[in-house]
């Protein structure tokens, strides 16, 4: 529905959307040049939260900066210290158990669905829908309280270690898990009646927000986004690592290039996540959760290393540049979001307000993780 | 001397009416959002959270009137009055039963609807005099809004009159009175014939909904692109009255979708006359616009344009023309 227009440069006026405001979930702000409600030029400022995370990286023993990593990304915190772990492992060729490598990616899964479960929750309220965010609010409860049992934290884990996890998982963890599979299905059906079907929700999501596989692949584009775009690239399959080569799950791809492709793509990969969590309950295997012998204090041979993993966002990779030291000489961390935020500046041009908004809602950002 | 002093009395009791119906949605909308979505709402102060309210009120109060730097300060004053004041002023007309209605004016309608388009006066107001983009832009919607939803809204209430034969709102009620299938909503019996009514009366729902600002139409302080749209600048009792004068426009929105379609008083197989059926009615309808509101996400500027100039007016027109022709015909 956006039709073009004929945009006249000199009754243009500047509305600085943020840092503080209520659709740029945290402190992006967003410059944009407007004509009445049209948008004629973005550009999107970031740095507010900036926290120097690559910089302590190296500063620090890998051990130590493991708790920063789960500070990058609140909602899917899990993810990121597993990509950090193995690097860190591949490059120090630390043996991982097979029970710790299938407990990591159980816990992965189901943080990507509690990141899932809010992502949906604040996009509909995005678009002025209050309901489901607390619908998901509450099944997102039943996961963090599942994961806090174990872990011991609610949002910034310290769960995954070099060489394993810090902690086996309990019969009653695996008990809730499976009963949360069921549940959460019921869960889904709720949602795709109530909001999928909406015939308001389908007129703001059906061809509007237009983000093209070129425009994807030009600025390195990741999850959701790329395989709305009809990008089928997932690190899990295409780059694969951990236990994910022996799992069984699709890779959800729509080629809508539209609001409602990338919200298609994050709603099916909460049913793939939720079959890979069935797959791992069904065949956890016994054994140590960390191997005997980890070094208290690593060190990384000479050396370059790269590890990509998919996390809830997208892509997330981390590379280490080591001396031999007990530091890393370069930490460098490449954030999902930072990328998919950047599309915005040219996929809004000539849109509305109010569907700029809602695109702006499908890219899932989280702002301290574009930041670090 | 004791004309105007039932006028006094009248309007004391229509203003005390309209400030208690305002301050109790709220009440009623939070504890509504809070059925739906599976929380408690407000239950602290007082049984039920019944105190809420005045509490609100009286936070509100409180407060410091505040001008924020550069705003048009004469307009900025004006306008939460102007948004509260013609919603009071229309409770003056609706009658509650045959008896009950603070003054029976014969063009209560045209009245009614004259101080319904006053209130988007107050809202572009707010929304110019802020000096902010954002309730400026706020203030732009709202205005296309009103304008495009006041035509299917007069349309339909004209389909009305034409049935009834008179802009008295008290007479068109008078006139549905006999029992249930008498009714506007229903077709068959009554004045009408006209099977089309039931959809008449959709597009008066959706008109009074789209009118009052209200969700899934509530464009004007859309809090996801818009912050808070037109009220943005506003604090205290000035943000109140804005809250309090939707919620009025609201009573008004329902109490004429119940006389115009419901049959007003007029109790549906003649067990217990009296003001109550008017009441369950009119809270009825207004439980609907609070479950919509929770339920539905909201539409964006174009979608409420595209669905009041090209849909709405041209069905509501063809009503209207269906309806005269079904008159002279029977």
């Amino acid at each position: 529905m956006n039709l073009p227009i004929q945009l006249q440069p000199d009754e243009t006026f500047i509305l600085n959307v943020g840092p503080q405001h209520p659709a740029t979930h945290g402190v992006l702000r967003v410059k944009m040049e407007m004509n009445g409600e049209y948008i004629v030029n973005a550009e999107t400022v970031i740095g507010y939260i900036h926290r120097m995370h690559e910089k302590m990286g190296e500063v620090k023993p890998y051990s130590q900066f493991l708790m920063n990593l789960s500070r990058m990304d609140y909602l899917g915190a899990m993810g990121y210290s597993h990509g950090h772990a193995l690097c860190v492992e591949k490059a120090a060729g630390i043996e991982v158990p097979e029970r710790a490598e299938y407990i990591r990616v159980l816990m992965v899964e189901l943080n990507r669905i509690a990141s899932h479960l809010v992502w949906l929750g604040a996009f509909v309220m995005d678009l002025g829908g209050f309901t489901p965010l607390l619908y998901c609010f509450q099944d997102r409860e039943y996961i963090l309280d599942m994961m806090e049992r174990i872990t011991g934290a609610r949002l910034t884990y310290c769960y995954i270690r070099f060489g394993g996890v810090c902690r086996d998982v309990d019969d009653q963890f695996i008990d809730s898990a499976r009963n949360f599979i069921p549940y959460m299905r019921k869960q889904l059906a709720k949602y795709h009646k109530l909001v999928t079907g909406n015939i308001i929700f389908k007129k703001r999501m059906n061809g509007i927000g237009r983000i093209s596989a070129e425009m994807c692949r030009r600025y390195g584009a990741s999850s959701a986004v790329a395989r709305g775009a009809g990008i089928n690239f997932d690190v899990r399959r295409n780059e694969p690592y951990s236990v994910y080569p022996q799992l069984d799950f699709d890779i959800p791809v729509y080629d809508g290039c539209d609001n409602m492709a990338r919200y298609m793509v994050r709603m099916d990969e909460i049913e793939q996540s939720l079959r890979i969590v069935e797959q791992i309950i069904a065949r956890l295997p016994d054994g140590e959760v960390m191997p005997r012998k980890v070094p208290k204090i690593i060190k990384l041979p000479k050396g370059d290393c790269y590890q990509a993993v998919e996390t809830a966002r997208g892509s997330f990779g981390v590379r280490i540049v080591s001396t031999g030291d007990k530091i890393p000489y370069r930490l460098k961390l490449r954030s999902p979001t930072y990328s998919n935020m950047h599309l915005f500046d040219e996929a809004c041009r000539g849109m509305l307000l109010m569907d700029a908004m809602a695109m702006l809602g499908t890219l899932d950002l989280v702002i301290p993780e574009i930041d670090r | 001397m004791l004309l105007t002093l039932k006028i006094v009395t009248a309007v004391v009791i229509a203003i005390a009416w309209a400030a208690f119906n305002a301050a109790y949605l709220v009440w009623a909308e939070r504890r509504g959002a809070g059925i739906i979505q599976r929380r408690p709402g407000p239950n602290i102060n007082g049984p039920f959270g019944l105190l809420q309210p005045p509490l609100d009120g009286i936070k509100l109060m409180a407060k410091q009137i505040f001008f924020p730097g550069e705003v048009d300060r004469v307009l900025y004053a004006a306008a939460p009055v102007l948004v509260m004041t013609p919603a009071i002023m229309s409770f003056v007309t609706i009658p509650y039963s045959d008896w009950l209605q603070a003054q029976n004016i014969h063009v209560g309608l045209l009245m009614v609807f004259a101080f319904a388009s006053l209130g988007t006066m107050g809202i572009f107001f707010a929304g110019w005099s802020s000096r902010n983009k954002y309730s400026l832009m706020a203030a732009m919607r709202s205005v296309s809004q009103a304008v495009a939803y006041e035509i299917p809204m007069m349309i339909t209430a004209l389909t009305i009159v034409l049935i009834a034969g008179t802009t008295d709102l008290n007479e068109i009620v008078a006139k549905q009175s006999a029992n249930f299938f008498h009714w506007n909503i229903f077709p068959l019996k009554g004045e009408s014939h006209n099977l089309l009514m039931p959809f008449s009366f959709l597009i008066f729902f959706i008109c009074s909904l789209a009118e009052t600002n209200r969700a899934p139409f509530d464009l004007g302080e859309a809090e996801g692109e818009l912050v808070a749209g037109f009220h943005i600048e506003y604090g205290s009792m000035g943000f109140g009255l804005f809250f309090m004068g939707e919620y009025a426009n609201i009573v008004i929105g329902a109490s004429l979708t119940t006389i115009f379609f419901l049959g007003g008083w007029a109790d549906p197989f003649g067990v217990c006359p009296g003001v109550w059926w008017f009441l369950i009615k009119l809270y009825a309808i207004i439980c609907t616009i609070i479950w919509i509101r929770w339920t539905f996400p909201r539409t964006t500027i174009y979608g409420l344009l595209n669905l009041s100039w090209k849909i709405l007016i041209p069905a509501s027109l063809f009503n209207l023309l269906l309806t005269a022709g079904l008159l002279k015909v029977f």
